[in-house]
C-alpha cells in the first residue's frame, strides 16, 4: 500500500505544491481554471477537519490536567450515596470507562438528547485553541520552529515508553499477539481496505497542507528524496508506535486475564470453603472438574456467575481511535507503578501530536487565505489567523455538548474518507491527463534537475488511479448494502456500548458534509465554464 | 428461625500469599472482639466471652457465629449485632492485622472512605496556570507584531516624502538616499546639489 499509493501520490503533491508556489486553491487554478474546485474542496476538508480534531487536544489536556492527581481519578471507582458500595454505573463498566463516558464527556444515552454545553470541556478546549493560535500567529515561518518541537519529543517519549512497554510483565503476549499474522484476517478484503485508508490519512494527503508547505520550499529543492524518505520514515514510526501499542496492549490483557483468573479462584474458594492457596492458575481446570463431579448442586448453582477467562478473548478486544487513547492506554497507565508520571508522559505526547496535526491543518486552510489579495488586503495575517481559530472554536462547543461525542464520530467517519478520496483522484488525473504527464515531467526537470524515473510515471497514470476508484467503489457499495449507518452509544444502566441507528437529521447533517466538499469540484467547474462563457459572448458582439 | 452471622476470612492473594494461621487462641480473640462490641451497645453491657458461639468452622477459615444473651436461652437479633460490628470494624480488622477485603463479614457491607476532595480541584490550578502562560505568550507576540508593522508603516512614508524631492538627484546621480541629508535638518535645494558638496560629510 505504502509503495504502490502512498509514495507516488505525495511525490506528486510535494511536486505541485513546489512548482506552483501557491496553496492549494491556486495551485490548482494554475493547471487549469476549471479545477480550483480541487483547491476549494480541500480548504472545505481541511475546514472540516480542524473544527472537530481540537477536540482531541481538548480531551488531552483534560486528562492530562487530571494526571496530576494521587490516586488517578481513572483508577478509582467513586463511592455511591450511602457509601456503602461504588457508583453502579462504575460498578458495571470499569473505572477507566466511567472516568472517559462519564467524568470527560458526560455523555447522553443518544444524538438525539443533546444536553447542555459541559463547561469543563469547553474551558480545555478554548485552551487548546489558544494554543494552535500561539503557534500559527506568526505564519509559516514561526509554525516551522514548533513543529521542530511537536515533531521530535514524541518520538523521545516513545522511546521512553518502549523501553517501560517491553519491561512490563506480560509485554510478549502482546508482541507475539501482533507478529504472528492471522490468516483469515489477511484473506478479508477489508483488512486491505483499512491499510489503503490509513495510508492515506497518515500522510495526510488531498489535504492541501501538503501543497501549501511545500509552496514554502525553494523551487530547486529535491522532492523526489524527500517524498521517500518522508513516507518511509512514516511507516517506520507507525511500526515502532505499534510495538509500543502492543507491549502496553498485552501487559494489559495479562493484568486482566490474571485478575480474571483471581476472581474466579476466589469465587471457587469462598463457596466450596477450601483451603488457601489449594487453587491456583494451574490446577484450575483439574479443580473445576473435579468440583463439578463431587458437588454437582453446589457447582451448578455457582456455575453462573464463573467467567471462562481467557488470554485470546482479552487480546481480541482491540480498540481503535479515541477509544485506545483514552480508555485502553489509561487503563494500562494505572496500573503501572508511579502511574502519574507515565501519565503525563503520554498525555504529553498526544498533545504533541495532536498540536502538530492541528498546525498542518490550519496552515491548509490559511496559506490560500493570505495568498489571495481580496482578504490580505483588509486584514493582517495575524487577524485571519485569529477569526479562522474563534470561528473553529465556536463551532466546536457542539462538540462539548452531552451528546458531543456522537457529532464528533460522525465527523470523524465521514467528514474526510470519500471526499478524500475524490479529491485524490481528481488531482491524480488532473495532472497526468489534463495538464498532462509530459509538461508536467519537463517542468520537474526544469525546476529540479532530476529525471522522472519509470515508476512514478506508471504509478501516476495508472495503478494509483485504479487503487483510488477501488476504495471509492468498495465504500459506497458497502454504504449500499448495509442500507442504514449505525453508531454506538454508551448505555449508562448496562454500562457497556449499544449500537443504534442514526436519526434521519443525522442521516442528512452526513450527507451534505460529505456533499459540501465533494460538490465543489463539479460546481466551481461549472462556474468557471459560465464565466467564460458569458465573457466569450460579451467580446464578440464587440468585435 | 435462627438469625445467624457467617464470617468469611481471605487472605490475600498474589504473591504475598500467607496462609492465615487459624487455631483456638485466633478464635478466642475473634470472640473476645465480638463480645467488646456487644458491651458497647448500650442495654448489652454484660455480654461475656462465653456467650458467643462458633460453629461450621472450616478449613477455608469461614465459620457461623452467633451471640446469646445472658441466660443463654436465645441469641440476638442479628440486626443488632450487625449495626454493633459495624462500629467496631476497624479495630476487629486492626487485631486480625487484616482490612475489610481480606476479613469480610457477609450482610455487613462495609462502610467505604469518602473520596478526598480537596477544595478548589487540582486540575483547575493547572489549567489555570497554563491558561496565563498562552495568553500572556500570544500578547506579547502580537503586540510585537504590531510594533513591526507600525515601524514598517513609518518607514515607507518617510521614503515617500523626501522621494519627491531627491528626484531630480536621483535621476542624476543614481540613488543617492536623501535620507541622511534629510535627518540633518535644513531644505535641500535640488538644482545647486553638486557632487563635492554632497560628497563632503556635515
Amino acid at each position: 500500500m505504502l509503495i504502490v499509493e502512498g509514495m507516488p501520490l505525495l511525490y506528486l503533491e510535494l511536486a505541485v505544491g513546489q512548482r506552483m508556489r501557491q496553496g492549494s486553491i491556486g495551485a490548482w487554478r494554475t493547471i487549469s481554471p476549471y479545477l480550483s474546485g480541487v483547491g476549494v474542496a480541500s480548504v472545505v476538508v481541511s475546514f472540516f477537519l480542524s473544527m472537530y480534531y481540537n477536540v482531541i487536544n481538548a480531551w488531552a489536556f483534560w486528562y492530562l490536567f487530571h494526571s496530576f492527581q494521587d490516586p488517578l481519578p481513572w483508577s478509582v471507582c467513586p463511592v455511591n450515596g450511602n457509601r456503602t458500595g461504588y457508583d453502579e454505573e462504575c460498578e458495571k463498566a470499569t473505572s477507566t470507562q466511567y472516568f472517559w463516558y462519564r467524568k470527560t464527556l458526560n455523555i447522553s444515552p443518544s444524538i438525539q438528547e443533546n444536553g447542555a454545553v459541559q463547561w469543563e470541556p469547553a474551558l480545555c478546549l478554548i485552551l487548546a485553541w489558544l494554543l494552535v493560535y500561539l503557534c500559527i500567529l506568526r505564519g509559516t515561518e514561526s509554525t516551522g520552529k514548533v513543529v521542530y518541537f511537536t515533531a521530535s519529543l514524541p518520538y523521545c517519549v516513545l522511546l521512553i515508553y518502549l523501553i517501560r512497554g517491553l519491561t512490563l510483565h506480560g509485554a510478549t503476549n502482546g508482541l507475539v499477539y501482533m507478529f504472528t499474522p492471522k490468516m483469515e484476517q489477511l484473506a478479508n478484503p477489508k483488512a486491505w481496505i483499512n491499510a489503503a485508508t490509513q495510508i492515506f490519512f497518515s500522510l495526510g494527503l488531498g489535504f492541501g497542507s501538503l501543497i501549501a508547505f511545500a509552496s514554502y520550499n525553494e523551487p530547486s529543492n529535491d522532492c523526489q528524496k524527500h517524498a521517500i524518505i518522508v513516507s518511509l520514515l512514516n511507516s517506520s514510526t507507525s511500526i515502532f508506535a505499534s510495538v509500543v501499542t502492543f507491549s502496553i496492549y498485552g501487559f494489559k490483557a495479562t493484568f486482566n486475564y490474571e485478575s480474571c483468573l483471581n476472581k474466579v479462584i476466589l469465587l471457587l474458594t469462598n463457596s466450596f470453603d477450601l483451603e488457601d492457596g489449594f487453587l491456583t492458575a494451574s490446577n484450575l481446570e483439574q479443580v473445576k472438574g473435579y468440583l463439578a463431579s463431587a458437588y454437582p448442586s453446589k457447582y451448578n448453582e455457582v456455575f453462573p456467575q464463573i467467567k471462562n477467562c481467557s488470554l485470546e478473548t482479552e487480546l481480541d478486544t482491540a480498540v481503535q481511535g479515541t477509544g485506545l487513547a483514552f480508555i485502553v492506554y489509561t487503563e494500562a497507565i494505572k496500573n503501572m507503578e508511579v502511574s502519574q508520571l507515565w501519565s503525563v508522559l503520554y498525555f504529553f505526547m498526544l498533545l504533541m501530536l495532536g498540536i502538530g496535526s492541528m498546525l498542518g491543518n490550519t496552515a491548509a486552510i490559511l496559506t490560500p487565505l493570505t495568498d489571495s489579495k481580496a482578504i490580505s488586503s483588509y486584514l493582517p495575517k495575524e487577524a485571519i489567523s485569529g477569526l479562522v481559530c474563534f470561528v473553529n472554536c465556536a463551532i466546536g462547543m457542539v462538540f462539548t455538548t452531552e451528546a458531543g461525542n456522537y457529532w464528533f464520530d460522525i465527523f470523524n467517519d465521514y467528514a474526510a474518507t470519500l471526499s478524500l478520496l475524490l479529491i485524490v483522484l481528481v488531482e491524480t488525473v488532473a495532472v497526468c491527463y489534463l495538464y498532462g504527464l509530459r509538461r508536467f515531467e519537463s517542468d520537474l526537470r526544469a525546476m529540479t534537475g532530476r529525471k522522472l524515473s519509470w515508476y512514478w510515471k506508471a504509478m501516476w497514470a495508472g495503478v494509483s488511479p485504479l487503487l483510488i476508484v477501488s476504495l471509492f467503489v468498495f465504500y459506497l457499495s458497502d454504504y449500499i448494502m448495509t442500507g442504514t449507518l449505525r453508531y454506538q452509544a454508551w448505555d449508562a444502566s448496562e454500562g457497556q456500548l449499544v449500537t443504534k441507528d442514526y436519526p434521519p437529521y443525522a442521516l442528512a447533517i452526513i450527507g451534505l458534509l460529505v456533499a459540501s466538499s465533494t460538490m465543489c469540484i463539479p460546481l466551481v467547474a461549472l462556474g468557471t465554464f459560465i464565466t467564460r462563457c458569458l465573457k466569450r459572448g460579451d467580446t464578440v458582439p464587440g468585435a | 428461625m435462627r438469625q445467624n452471622n457467617s464470617i468469611t476470612q481471605e487472605t490475600q492473594e498474589g504473591p504475598r500469599l500467607r496462609k492465615y494461621a487459624w487455631d483456638t487462641n485466633e478464635e478466642y480473640l475473634f470472640k473476645a472482639m465480638v463480645a467488646f462490641s456487644m458491651r458497647k451497645v448500650p442495654n448489652r453491657e454484660t455480654t461475656e466471652i462465653s456467650h458467643v458461639l462458633l460453629c461450621n468452622v472450616t478449613q477455608r477459615v469461614s465459620f457461623w457465629f452467633v451471640v446469646t444473651d445472658p441466660s443463654k436461652t436465645h441469641t440476638l437479633p442479628a440486626v443488632e449485632i450487625q449495626s454493633a460490628i459495624r462500629m467496631n470494624r476497624n479495630r476487629i480488622n486492626n487485631a486480625f492485622f487484616l482490612n475489610d477485603q481480606t476479613l469480610e463479614f457477609l450482610r455487613i457491607p462495609s462502610t467505604l472512605a469518602p473520596p478526598t476532595d480537596p477544595p478548589v480541584p487540582i486540575w483547575i490550578i493547572i489549567f489555570g496556570v497554563i491558561f496565563c502562560i498562552v495568553i500572556v505568550a500570544t500578547m506579547l507576540l502580537i503586540l510585537s507584531g504590531i510594533q513591526q508593522h507600525r515601524r514598517k508603516n513609518e518607514g515607507p512614508s518617510e521614503m515617500e516624502d523626501t522621494e519627491d524631492k531627491c528626484e531630480n538627484t536621483i535621476t542624476v546621480e543614481n540613488g543617492i538616499p536623501c535620507d541622511p541629508l534629510d535627518m540633518k535638518g535644513g531644505h535641500i535645494n535640488d538644482a545647486f546639489m553638486t557632487e563635492d558638496e554632497r560628497l563632503t560629510p556635515l
